[in-house]
């Protein structure tokens, strides 16, 4: 599993890559979720449907991240735009 | 005496070069100091980067490539938006709009870096803009701002994942705002244009079957 954040001026930053079956990673993918959510990001993991079609699901805790997902995309949360 | 007069001349001649030229010198130093001092104070903001900024989006664009659909990445690439259809949210709860609507589909036309736009696509009526940004404060290269790709990659995966909560954080304005409505409706007109010129592609490519 890899988690990446969306940075300016760069794209996607690699965080984090670890085996969610392999206790270590998985408590060093745990730490980095943890402190990108205390940063004020937002956690998507892209998803594909039984149909094939390709949707996102937001996940607010380690948890709720599907065991065989292969990549977690953090991005910074959302604000109200210009008033 | 005729050298004298030449050297005369000389030096009146520098001392207007110098007086017109002495304060756009000064100012030139006084740039050059102050980035030289920014830069060894590693702070401020770094200068734009044409081409950093243009790796950064193109590694965006793989990534929005790799996350959406064929049909929506194409869309992206061909008209420089994507439809979102409203109420298809993972996130429990009633569709956003669909008390409103009595039912009536709704979708979403997500712009780089403007505001998301609701319509109902079986008439073209605008319906809102919600106005989002997605500023990173910690602003790796002075900037919150981040890749276009990766803000539509980003507003995508937050109306699919979760629109109730992207559109309560917006700023909800009548159509107009910000974005001229008839640009939109042109959009619109050139998204149905442009699906059914893929219908028809495909509905060659079947009827010519498969090449040899």
């Amino acid at each position: 599993m890899k988690f990446l954040r969306m940075r300016p001026g760069y794209g996607e930053q690699l965080l984090a890559e670890g085996d969610v079956e392999v206790a270590e990673d998985e408590e060093r993918l745990v730490e980095e979720f943890r402190r990108q959510l205390e940063q004020g990001m937002w956690a998507a993991v892209p998803v594909e449907t039984e149909t094939g079609r390709r949707e996102a699901e937001m996940v607010r805790a380690f948890e709720d991240i599907p065991r065989t997902t292969d990549r977690v995309i953090f991005f910074p949360r959302a604000a109200g735009g210009a008033r | 005496m005729t050298v004298a007069a030449l050297a005369a001349t000389a030096i009146v001649v520098l001392a207007l070069l110098w007086e017109v030229l002495h304060p756009w010198a000064a100012r030139k130093l006084d740039i050059f100091r102050a980035n030289r001092a920014r830069r060894a104070d590693g702070d401020g903001l770094p200068g734009y980067d044409p081409g950093r900024e243009r790796r950064a989006e193109q590694r965006a664009r793989e990534l929005l490539k790799s996350c959406v659909n064929e049909e929506e990445w194409a869309m992206y690439r061909d008209l420089g938006f994507i439809r979102v259809w409203g109420g298809e949210s993972a996130s429990a709860g009633d569709p956003v709009l669909s008390r409103d609507l009595r039912g009536a589909p709704y979708a979403y036309l997500v712009y780089p870096h403007r505001p998301i736009v609701a319509y109902l696509p079986q008439t073209g009526r605008l319906l809102n803009e919600y106005c989002v940004e997605f500023p990173d404060e910690t602003r790796p290269y002075g900037s919150t701002r981040l890749p276009d790709s990766d803000d539509v990659l980003a507003k995508w995966m937050a109306l699919k994942g979760d629109e109730r909560r992207l559109i309560s954080e917006a700023n909800m304005h009548l159509p107009g705002r910000q974005i001229d409505p008839k640009m939109l409706q042109r959009d619109i007109w050139r998204l149905g244009r442009w699906e059914r010129e893929r219908l028809e592609g495909a509905a060659g490519r079947h009827a010519v079957g498969p090449a040899d």
